[in-house]
């Protein structure tokens, strides 16, 4: 008797391994465990069996009916996940067409890109960034910063001045005490720098102070590479003990995060009214990695051959421009220069721009041509 | 300032070439900006010839056909030259390019056929060897010889001499970029000496000395001076010169001159050039025969007094300028330009040789005035010492006399308030502390080095306690005042290449205000949004703004700033909104096929007396200096230095969009396009970022380039803040299609997010489920969506987390005149679920409430 289970088993194992739908499952159920089927019946039949028989055989047979079971539960499970896997299969989207609804990304004007990584390098060089007016009084735009009062700078050529509906006016400067004056204190220019920030912050906050300022700034220019507004980040650093050699590092530092690791930089020296000494700052030509030369032997475009870029101007603050800061209210010297020293630096965004990107015409900047945008930022 | 270098290896001749000369010089801070090299190359292909016979070219009438002997040049014989110039003769000692030759423009001699007829070399004419236009025709050596321009030569050189033993042919010329601070260095002299202290190299003496002439006032009734200005004439100095044979400079004068780039006229002129290039002291001649009454007046010009100038212009003057007159009127303009009247021309035998100073700054604001840019006003304009005063005249007298035959008249006139305070005072001394050097430098620099450097510089150093006491020489009394300047000297010279790079021992940790991060977040969801930025410019105009249809009385357009000197009418106003340059660059945009645009800007917007513009928004931010502490915190009360600008200024943030606001696609075929919903969905957006919230009021005339019925004022709380709307269509001249703009005051909605907290807590979160209700209430077209969320808001109060507007109905069923809002609202309580008994009773008294306040009827 339980060889004939085993073979009633064994054929319908294969039987239900075999099948293809969950018609022909439920037809094996029925002829295998079925009501009818042999193997229930020789359950049935178990007590009628000698005694000795009843405890093996009804076992195998139960065993027998309970793997068939749940065989077929499992069967019917795999053919329904392979039937749901056929019909997703066919529910199929063309992966190529483009997302939808579109997703539209906006960019930052380069000169902002830019701007803002220049802050970023300071501020992690431990300056705090500040901004300040763009119409200034002459004041601070330039007797603050020792220029002297018949400073060509100051001239109608080379500095707007913007009509003071309260004063009365001053066309083409004007004479003081017998002496030729271009412009008077109170009079309004457009900033021609941002340094008069420099000066606001050296009267509102006491030494020491390490400050970036970026911002707007205007001179009377127009042509490939100057426009009557451009953008500027100067810097100032005042301390005890501040000297050339940390302007040098800090440039340094600076030229490296914007142009790559391998720059240098060098100081070469120069002439600002509001530093002294004063140097201009050239940064290795990242082109030709300062030899001056191409790979191919040419000449370095970018850098003319040079293998140095000029990016900035800078020197140590004149001590004239702390004598100027303002006394304290208990008359103690704002600034004294015997006891602060610093440095101060100016720098064109749109001239690292144009370097950094290979930008050929200032102008592209404020056109503001769609096709210009979307490459930056 | 342009050096021929050979001019320069005269004075100071390091055993350095080119490169290495700019190196040094750019090193210590006179920077070469550009290497040229003036006139000929391949100087050995330059050679004196012979012209043995010379006669007309068979086919050409203007050309001639030379036998030319060029000695051990050609030994096989002379060369036959094909020649067009009129006064090539047989027997003349000329100057020839053989093959091989270079000439100033580049091209290369070569053999060639001219009419058929093999020419073998050119012979030259001065302009050919860059020597300079002077002479017509070819030059002629045996003319120069006679006239003793060729140098000590005293017989003609052989044929097949280079011709570089002769003349002056090319070389190399370094132009200089000179500093605001250094007119001494317009000079090659004041060159040579910067040379000198950059690499040790000897100095030669100066060329000024000795001096022919002499002080002392000139034999009576010669000439006369005077100077009725002595503020901006601090010295007016002049020499007479009689006997004056008038004729061309020597070649090696005018390839100097030309080398310079200058153009030589004649031996007085290219005397007065040639001092000015070599001291940095312009001169100028007059014809003393042609100066009227035999004296000059220095005076201030009238108001609007009329000169004409040497080239023939008619300028107006005004009462800072100074002219020279003499008896019969002005004759020059002080420091611009001489007169043609008594200009030396020929004929003139005397000359009156003035070499004055002048104050600077009225010098350059003149030349810029009157447009006169000149090498002398370039200098003049910096400030000159009164001393040099004396080189140029001196350097001059000697080269008068070698040049032109000319004798010099004993005496000297010295006008002017300079001579009459006892001229040169002592030079004033500054102390120089050997530990300030290494303060500032961060390295130090031995005391001896500072005084090399100090004394090949012409200053005169004593030794003292702590340092070196310094005297400095005139030249540099106006840029040399302090112990920094001094420190600057040393620097540059020792090298500031040198110093190592070292970072502030003492910096701080640096960081971005509040203000200027939220600033960049509201900037960055713009540009999360899908939206370009632009940078526009901040001038504008009278037409732009009148394009905006603003009338005069618009705020906008009367409290624009003007400036007094703008480059063009187009930037002749400071901008008062960013409208004009948003539409600018939409106009750009559109016209080259971009017309659907998603643009914004940030910018300043300024206005007089402080309410127009952004003051609309009632947040007039007067003062600057606060904008310069925001990011410094905590500051100490100082003396203000200045009043302040009275100015109006924020920041604006302007968003134009205009066409469709997505692209077209294979799912949006057609997608919607901007309007005033869309930009106030972008100003949604941007304050959301900032965590705070806009909202609008309907504004129907306050801004002309707004449609009426689609504009509104933009508020964050119960602060003004901008405005926002669709473009009237009769704004007009950007050629646009309609446009849904905005602007915004970017620091009072920065300030208003800010609120003084820097950190957001953490709230609650309830777990208890929400109620959702629909609700649809009819009210009056006119009423305000917004008006409705209030009222339900109000009524319900906190058990109200939310209500969305999810449509508006304004068709026949809503009723005439009326339109209907339906609203999705989500109940809630933190503690408790809501029975729907509580639910209804608050949608009821949401209804009555409705009803009270707005008639508004319940619908479905």
């Amino acid at each position: 008797m339980t060889e004939r289970i085993e073979q009633l088993r064994a054929e319908a194992h294969d039987a239900i391994l075999a099948a293809q739908s969950g018609e022909a499952l439920e037809e094996l159920r029925v002829r295998y465990l079925g009501r009818k089927a042999e193997l229930p019946q020789i359950l049935r039949g178990v007590r009628e069996l000698a005694p000795e028989q009843r405890g093996p055989v009804g076992k195998a047979a139960n065993v027998a009916r309970q793997q068939l079971e749940a065989l077929i539960d499992e069967r019917t499970a795999q053919l329904d996940a392979e039937r749901l896997q056929r019909s997703l299969r066919d529910d199929r989207l063309d992966v190529t067409l483009p997302g939808a609804p579109p997703q539209p990304v906006g960019r930052l004007h380069v000169l902002t890109a830019t701007w803002r990584e220049l802050e970023d390098i300071f501020v992690g060089l431990g300056f705090t960034v500040l901004e300040g007016p763009e119409v200034e009084t002459v004041h601070y735009n330039f007797d603050a910063l020792n220029h002297d009062p018949t400073h060509p700078a100051r001239a109608r050529t080379d500095t707007f001045y913007v009509r003071d509906r309260a004063a009365r006016e001053h066309p083409g400067g004007g004479e003081q005490d017998g002496k030729l004056v271009l412009g008077q204190p109170h009079e309004l220019v457009l900033r021609t720098h941002t340094s008069p920030v420099q000066v606001r912050a050296m009267e509102a906050h006491p030494p020491p102070l390490y400050v970036v300022i970026p911002g707007r700034v205007y001179r009377p220019d127009n042509d490939a590479t100057h426009t009557p507004q451009f953008h500027q980040v100067e810097g100032l650093a005042v301390d005890e003990d501040i000297t050339l050699a940390d302007l040098k590092g800090t440039l340094l530092a600076f030229a490296r995060a914007v142009f790559g690791e391998q720059r240098d930089v060098r100081l070469r020296p120069h002439f600002f009214p509001f530093t002294e000494p004063s140097v201009e700052v050239d940064v290795s030509c990242f082109h030709c990695s300062g030899k001056g030369f191409l790979a191919d032997g040419a000449r370095c475009y970018l850098c003319k051959g040079e293998g140095w870029l000029e990016i900035l101007g800078a020197g140590e603050v004149d001590p004239n421009v702390y004598s100027l800061v303002p006394p304290t209210e208990d008359n103690a010297p704002g600034y004294d220069p015997e006891r602060v020293q610093g440095f101060a630096w100016g720098m064109g965004i749109e001239r690292i721009a144009m370097l950094k990107h290979g930008i050929p015409d200032l102008r592209l900047c404020y056109e503001n041509d769609v096709r210009f945008l979307e490459q930056f930022g | 300032m342009r050096v021929p270098l050979a001019w320069l290896r005269e004075y100071c001749d390091p055993a350095l070439d080119v490169r290495a000369i700019e190196e040094r010089l750019t090193m210590t801070g006179t920077k070469v900006e550009a290497i040229h090299h003036h006139g000929v190359r391949a100087p050995e292909r330059f050679r004196v010839g012979r012209v043995i016979s010379c006669e007309r070219h068979p086919d050409a009438e203007r050309l001639s056909v030379c036998q030319v002997d060029l000695g051990e040049e050609r030994p096989e014989g002379p060369a036959t030259i094909v020649c067009g110039a009129p006064n090539v003769a047989a027997g003349q000692t000329v100057a020839v390019a053989c093959p091989g030759a270079i000439m100033p423009d580049g091209t290369e001699i070569r053999r060639a056929k001219l009419r058929g007829i093999a020419s073998e070399g050119m012979i030259l004419a001065e302009q050919e060897l860059g020597i300079g236009a002077g002479r017509d025709g070819i030059l002629v050596l045996d003319e120069l010889l006679q006239a003793g321009q060729l140098g000590d030569r005293t017989a003609l050189p052989e044929p097949g001499t280079p011709l570089a033993e002769v003349l002056p042919l090319g070389g190399e010329v370094i132009e200089l970029e000179i500093t605001s601070n250094r007119p001494d260095c317009l000079g090659v002299y004041g060159v040579a000496r910067e040379l000198h202290a950059a690499t040790g190299a000897p100095l030669a003496p100066v060329p000024w000395e000795p001096d022919p002439g002499s002080a002392g006032a000139l034999p009576d009734g010669l000439t006369e001076i005077t100077v009725e200005c002595p503020d901006l004439c601090p010295r007016f100095t002049a020499r007479v010169f009689e006997n004056i044979t008038l004729a061309q400079s020597p070649p090696w004068l005018k390839a100097r001159l030309s080398a310079a780039g200058q153009r030589p006229i004649n031996n007085v002129v290219d005397i007065t050039n040639y001092v000015m290039l070599l001291t940095g002291q312009p001169l100028h001649a007059f014809d003393l025969d042609r100066v009227a009454g035999g004296r000059l007046v220095v005076r201030r010009a009238r108001e609007g007094e009329h000169v004409q100038t040497l080239d023939g212009q008619t300028r107006t003057l005004d009462t800072q300028m100074v002219l020279i007159e003499d008896a019969e009127g002005p004759t020059s303009i002080a420091g611009l330009m001489g007169g043609a009247r008594s200009e030396v021309q020929d004929g003139t035998t005397r000359v009156l040789m003035e070499v004055a100073t002048w104050n600077g700054p009225s010098i350059h604001r003149a030349s810029w005035a009157l447009g006169l840019r000149s090498e002398a006003s370039a200098r003049f304009e910096k400030g000159l010492p009164p001393e040099q005063c004396d080189h140029a005249q001196a350097l001059a007298t000697r080269l008068m006399i070698e040049l032109c035959g000319a004798r010099v008249v004993e005496g000297t006139i010295d006008a002017g308030p300079w001579a009459a305070q006892g001229g040169a005072s002592a030079p004033p001394r500054i102390h120089l502390r050997e530990a300030r050097v290494q303060a500032i430098l961060g390295v130090s620099i031995p005391r001896e080095r500072q005084r090399e450097i100090l004394d090949a510089l012409d200053f005169q150093t004593d030794d003292a306690d702590d340092g070196l006491d310094v005297a400095v020489p005139p030249l540099r009394r106006a840029d040399v005042t302090r112990e920094a300047d001094l420190i600057e000297e040393v620097a540059r010279i020792d090298g500031v290449e040198k110093l190592p790079a070292t970072l502030p021992r003492r910096r701080p940790a640096g960081r971005l205000s509040q203000t200027q991060r939220l600033r960049r977040r509201a900037v960055d969801a713009l540009v999360g949004r899908g939206l370009y930025e632009t940078v526009g410019w901040t001038f504008t105009s009278p037409t732009t703004l009148e394009r905006l249809r603003l009338g005069p009385q618009d705020p906008l357009r009367a409290e624009a700033l003007e400036l007094e000197n703008p480059l063009s009418e187009e930037h002749a106003l400071l901008r008062t909104t960013l409208l004009g340059s948003l539409l600018d660059s939409a106009a750009h945009n559109a016209a080259r096929g971009r017309a659907d645009l998603a643009l914004f800007e940030v910018g300043t917007v300024f206005a007089a007396g402080g309410h127009a513009a952004g003051a609309r928004s009632g947040t007039s931010k007067n003062d600057p200096a606060a904008r310069a502490r925001e990011g410094l915190g905590q500051t100490t009360a100082h003396k203000r230095g200045a009043r302040d600008t009275g100015v109006h200024e924020h920041r604006a943030l302007g968003v134009l969009l205009s066409g469709r606001l997505a692209p077209v696609t294979w799912r949006t075929p057609d997608p919607p396009h901007a309007d005033l919903y869309a930009v106030k969905g972008v100003l949604e957006a941007l304050a959301e970022a900032l965590r705070t919230e806009v909202s609008c009021r309907a504004l129907a005339d306050a801004h002309p380039f707004l449609h009426p019925g689609r504009a509104a004022e933009v508020f964050v709380g119960e602060q003004p803040l901008g405005w926002l709307g669709e473009l009237h269509p009769l704004v007009q001249g950007w050629e646009l299609t309609g446009a849904a703009v905005a602007e915004i005051d970017l620091d009072a909605l920065v300030a208003a997010a800010d609120g003084g907290a820097e950190t957001h807590r953490y709230r609650e979160f309830t777990e208890f489920p929400v109620a959702l209700r629909d609700l649809a209430v009819s009210v009056a077209d006119s009423v305000p969506s917004d008006e409705v969320v209030k009222v339900i808001r109000a009524a319900i109060g906190s058990l109200l987390a939310d209500v969305q507007v999810f449509d508006v109905y304004t068709g026949e069923q809503a009723g005439p005149g009326n339109k209907s809002i339906a609203m999705h609202l989500r109940l809630q309580a933190p503690d408790r679920t809501l029975t729907d008994h509580e639910v209804q009773g608050l949608i009821d008294r949401a209804l009555r409430s409705l009803l009270a306040e707005l008639g508004g009827a319940y619908r479905a």
